[in-house]
Parts: C-alpha cells; sequence; structure tokens
C-alpha cells in the first residue's frame, strides 16, 4: 500500500526487507474475486437472477458503507483496494436465494461498520466481516436464512419459491449410524454427482463444489493463498466424519460437500487479517476449525457449524501467533526470556 | 475529592459526567442482564436507586463508628438490608417484575455502583451531600438501563414495554435481546456518553484520583505522595 509512494526521486536508506514485489491489496483482493466468479454463476444457473440481485446488492451496499465511514471517520478512502467487494460477495454467498435484500442490507451494515471500519479498517477486523454478517442475520431471522429455494425453481415457479432441505439439515440428528444410513437412502438426499455440480438446496455460493474448487486451483495457482488452510480443515472434517460413518466414504463424501464446508475453508479461513502465519500456527488453526465444525455437526443442535468455528478460531489466532512465531536464527529459548525479563524491569 | 461541589452538582454527574454504568463502567452484570426489556430495566434501575440513596445515608451516618478494617462487610450487612425490604416490597406488590429480574433482585447487594458508591462517597461525606450522590448515581443508573432497554426491545422484539410497536411485516431482530446484541448497545451508548461528556468539557472518568481508590489506605505510593494517576484514568 505505502509502497507507491516511494517513487520520489530521493535515494533513500531503508532496513531490510529490501525486496519489492508487485503484490498489492488491490491485486490480491482481484484474484479472489476472479475465483469466486465460477460459484458465482452457478449460482445464478441454479437459483435464477435472485441470487445476482442479492450479490449486487450486498456488493453496492458494502462499498457505500466502507466509503461512508471512512468519510464519517476523517480516513482516507479504502474502496479502491476491493476488500469490501469481497466482504460483500462473500456475505451475499452465505445467504440463501431467498433472503429478503432490506436483510442483506443489514447484515452488510454489520460487516463493514461494526466487525471491520469500528476495529480500524482493513487489516485490523479480528474476525471475519461477512462471517459475523451472517451469523447475526442467522441470529435475528432464523426462519428467513433458513428458507432454501429448491435448486431450478425459479424455472418452474416464478411467484413463490419451493423451500428445500439442505442435505445437512436431513443429517442434522441423524449421526448414529442406522439414522445416517436412512437418510442416505433416502431419495430427498441429492445423489453425490449432483452434490458435486451443485444441484442441491443451499446458500448461494455453497451448493458448488466443482466451482469452488475450480477457484481455490486458481488461487493456489496465483499464490494468493497456500493450501495448507483448506486442506488440513477439510481433511480433519473428513477423518473424523469417516470415523463417524464407520469408514462409509459416501458418507465422508457428503459430509465434505455439503453445507459451507468448502467455501468456508477455501475463501473465509484463510482471510490473511484472521489467520495465522506460520505453517505450524495455519496446522493449529485449520484442524481447531475442523474439530469444532465436526463437533457442531454431530452433536450442535444447528446444521452446520462452519461459521461459528472459523469465527471462534478467529478469536484464537493471536494466541496461536505467540505459541507459533518462529524465534530468530540462532536465538536460544533462555535467552530470548533473559530478554523478556530485562526488557520488562 | 478535593475541590467542593455543591449539592447541584453532586446530584448531577452522576446522570452523565460520572454515569456509573456508562463512564464508571460498573455494574455491568445486571446491565447487560435487565435490559431486555424496557419494563425489567425501569424495575431494577428504581430498586438499585432505592437501596442506593438509603444505603447511602446510612452509611454516610455511621462513618465515624464503622471502624476502618471491617468497613465493607458492614457496609455489605447494611446495603443487604435495604435489598431485603426492597426485594420483598417488589414481591408483595409487583410480583410480575420480580419473578422478570429474578435473581438480579436479590444479587443488588453485591452490586458494584452500590459498594463503589458507599467506598468512595458515603464513607468519607456527609449524610445530605451523600444522599444527594446516591440518588445522582440512582438516576444516572435508571437512565443508562432505560436507554439501552429501549434500543433492545424496540429492534430486538419489535415491541415498548411490552406494546409492540413494529408492524407485523416487519420481524424483529432477536440478536438484540441477546447477550451478543446486549454487548452491542452497551458498547454504542457507551460511545455516545463520551461524546456527550466530551463535548460538555469533561475528561475521562475517574473515581476522584487516587484517594478515592478502595485501596488508599493500604497504597505505599500513595503515603509517599505519588499519585498512580494515568492507571487510575485507564480505569
Amino acid at each position: 500500500m505505502s509502497e507507491n509512494t516511494a517513487e520520489k526521486k530521493l535515494l533513500t536508506v531503508s532496513a531490510s526487507p529490501h525486496r519489492r514485489t508487485q503484490d498489492t491489496t488491490r491485486g490480491i483482493m482481484l484474484d479472489v474475486i476472479i475465483a469466486m466468479i465460477p460459484a458465482l454463476v452457478l449460482s445464478v444457473v441454479l437459483f435464477g437472477f435472485d441470487s445476482l440481485k442479492l450479490v449486487l446488492v450486498s456488493v453496492a451496499f458494502s462499498v457505500l458503507f466502507e466509503w461512508l465511514c471512512r468519510k464519517v471517520m476523517k480516513r482516507d478512502n479504502t474502496i479502491g483496494d476491493l476488500s469490501a467487494i469481497v466482504t460483500g460477495i462473500l456475505l451475499a454467498f452465505n445467504l440463501p436465494s431467498t433472503m429478503p435484500l432490506y436483510m442483506v442490507i443489514i447484515g452488510d451494515a454489520v460487516a463493514i461498520i461494526v466487525v471491520k471500519q469500528f476495529f480500524g479498517g482493513i487489516g485490523q477486523n479480528f474476525v471475519n466481516p461477512a462471517l459475523v454478517g451472517r451469523i447475526v442475520l442467522m441470529m435475528s431471522f432464523p426462519t428467513y436464512t433458513n428458507n432454501f429455494a429448491e435448486p431450478f425453481a425459479w424455472k418452474i415457479d416464478k411467484i413463490d419459491a419451493v423451500s428445500g432441505a439442505t442435505p445437512l439439515a436431513l443429517f442434522a440428528g441423524n449421526y448414529s449410524h442406522d439414522a445416517a444410513v436412512s437418510v442416505m437412502n433416502s431419495s430427498e438426499l441429492p445423489g453425490l454427482s449432483q452434490m458435486f455440480f451443485g444441484i442441491r438446496a443451499g446458500c448461494l455460493g455453497e451448493t458448488c463444489a466443482a466451482a469452488l474448487i475450480v477457484g481455490a486451483l486458481y488461487l493456489f495457482i496465483r499464490k494468493v493463498i497456500s493450501p495448507t488452510i483448506p486442506l488440513c480443515y477439510i481433511g480433519t472434517v473428513a477423518v473424523i466424519m469417516l470415523i463417524r460413518g464407520g469408514g462409509s466414504l459416501s458418507f465422508t463424501a457428503y459430509q465434505v460437500m455439503a453445507g459451507g464446508l468448502l467455501l468456508g475453508a477455501i475463501f473465509m479461513a484463510t482471510d490473511y487479517t484472521t489467520s495465522p502465519m506460520s505453517f505450524k500456527g495455519k496446522v493449529i488453526y485449520a484442524v481447531g476449525c475442523g474439530i469444532i465444525t465436526s463437533l457442531i455437526r454431530i452433536f450442535g443442535s444447528l446444521p452446520e457449524g462452519v461459521s461459528f468455528s472459523i469465527i471462534l478460531m478467529n478469536i484464537l489466532v493471536p494466541h496461536i501467533e505467540r505459541l507459533t512465531h518462529s524465534r530468530p536464527f540462532g536465538a536460544v529459548k533462555e535467552k530470548k526470556e533473559k530478554k523478556e525479563k530485562e526488557a520488562t524491569a | 475529592m478535593a475541590e467542593k461541589k455543591t449539592l447541584g452538582q453532586e446530584f448531577t454527574k452522576g446522570i452523565i459526567k460520572e454515569n456509573p454504568v456508562l463512564r464508571l463502567v460498573l455494574g455491568t452484570c445486571p446491565t447487560l442482564a435487565t435490559t431486555t426489556s424496557m419494563e425489567s430495566a425501569i424495575g431494577m434501575g428504581i430498586s438499585a436507586a432505592i437501596v442506593l440513596v438509603c444505603s447511602n445515608i446510612v452509611i454516610s451516618a455511621l462513618r465515624k463508628v464503622i471502624p476502618q478494617k471491617v468497613r465493607i462487610p458492614c457496609y455489605i450487612v447494611v446495603i443487604a438490608a435495604f435489598v431485603t425490604i426492597v426485594q420483598m416490597l417488589v414481591k408483595a406488590f409487583v410480583p410480575t417484575l420480580d419473578e422478570q429480574l429474578g435473581v438480579y433482585l436479590p444479587l443488588i447487594v453485591v452490586n458494584c455502583i452500590i459498594l463503589g458508591r458507599a467506598e468512595a462517597f458515603a464513607g468519607k461525606n456527609s449524610v445530605i451531600a451523600s444522599a444527594v450522590d446516591g440518588l445522582g448515581m440512582g438516576v444516572g443508573f435508571t437512565v443508562a438501563l432505560i436507554v439501552m432497554s429501549t434500543v433492545r426491545e424496540l429492534l430486538g422484539a419489535g415491541s415498548l414495554l411490552g406494546h409492540s410497536v413494529l408492524p407485523e411485516s416487519v420481524p424483529p431482530m432477536t440478536i438484540f435481546i441477546l447477550a451478543p446484541g446486549g454487548f452491542f448497545v452497551f458498547g454504542l451508548v457507551m460511545a455516545c456518553a463520551n461524546k456527550i461528556a466530551e463535548a460538555g468539557g469533561h475528561k475521562k472518568a475517574t473515581l476522584g484520583g487516587c484517594k478515592a481508590c478502595p485501596m488508599a489506605a493500604s497504597c505505599e505510593k500513595l503515603q509517599n505522595g505519588e499519585e498512580c494517576g494515568k492507571e487510575v484514568e485507564k480505569a
């Protein structure tokens, strides 16, 4: 961000690091937006123009709130870094297509004003803004956030969307072996290939596993995110579900593709501000997310726990960082403790 | 502590400048718990205010009799006596309020505001000044509770004093009557109170400097003539 100001023609003497990269916040955010486009296109195919309208309204109001906030707080404007657009899209991705638009605006206000700008704007928020927006809406208007349209319902009936149950809602409370088997044999549950291509009820961005994986691969190749967090997160859930399902692979596959796990693991758990920096820290963080998600799904009263698990681990990130920060080359532990003592004395 | 205040100032300082909840951040637990509806907030505010005024008067009257070393238990006994009276009255005349407030009514005994005023003010000042201070703080507490509960009940349940205000088509945001909404409204109201107080020319609220600190008697720094001003201001 401040790199751009170094264009003065003076010789500058500065502390290391001296290497400069072309990475800017704007560039990274643009990559994230590009990575979300496949999921966006699929959501329009599945849920009709309602979903496009939802995304556009959410983005517009996120940017508007960001701009207004910075204006009122008399700080320099940050809408150019595109982070508000990412938050707007992510929030819309976390809501069903039937959501009334004014509620989406409330969610945007919570995400941008309360979570992001009250704490100092981009890079300062302690939890993921879009997720808090979603949780506030979920706790405030549960009947609206659980009203999912059946895929392609917009083609058949334009007056009243047919509401459908999400795969995880079918599994909710049915995690004992027999119950899970009967859920898997029921005709209500979409087939595995349907799950993969997203032909199921759910939030806008979470349904299509294929589109999310394409987005993830793009982000890995562009080196915007490292694969550590998504892989560990999804892997932890997969292992726990494999054990719970008594080794049933299809049960595990359902659990991985259902709900918001892929969306959360790829786009929200990897937020730079709210995830640890070191490899070890990332593993601890992602495994924690996976364990909490699985526990909420299996034992909790909610069908899905991705948003809560990411928020909970977000809060723990400063502690994870403190436990895993890398030691300067050659430093010995005792010395460091001594130094700290001297510093505090 | 040092500057003398008129009785009027003793009364008004409790409302904004040294509002116990919003500026001194005391008694937050009952504040968050009872502001889910205006009815319970008003009941809580008035009950606490009555206890506060009565206990301030009695503690101030007994301030020369109570030995320094056992003052806290003595204060608690006095406060508990008044809380019991108020609780019996509420049970007899407004039983629905008693049900709403539940455990928070007897818990006024350990409310920080009341003990705090006893320690910081009534134990050192005259009966009349203490009564006025208690009344001001009580009114400040009640006002803070009413403001918070108005916001929370209106947004969280769509009603005011139990009568629904919002039309059926507007679903209330349930989160405002849950704990997270309580913290959120608390923070915002506190920020507004700070803004108003700053606009009125008051700086950050203090408990009246080091001498008003509960630890004053045993504080080495204070006996050496130093003041830990910064720390007190932060708190």
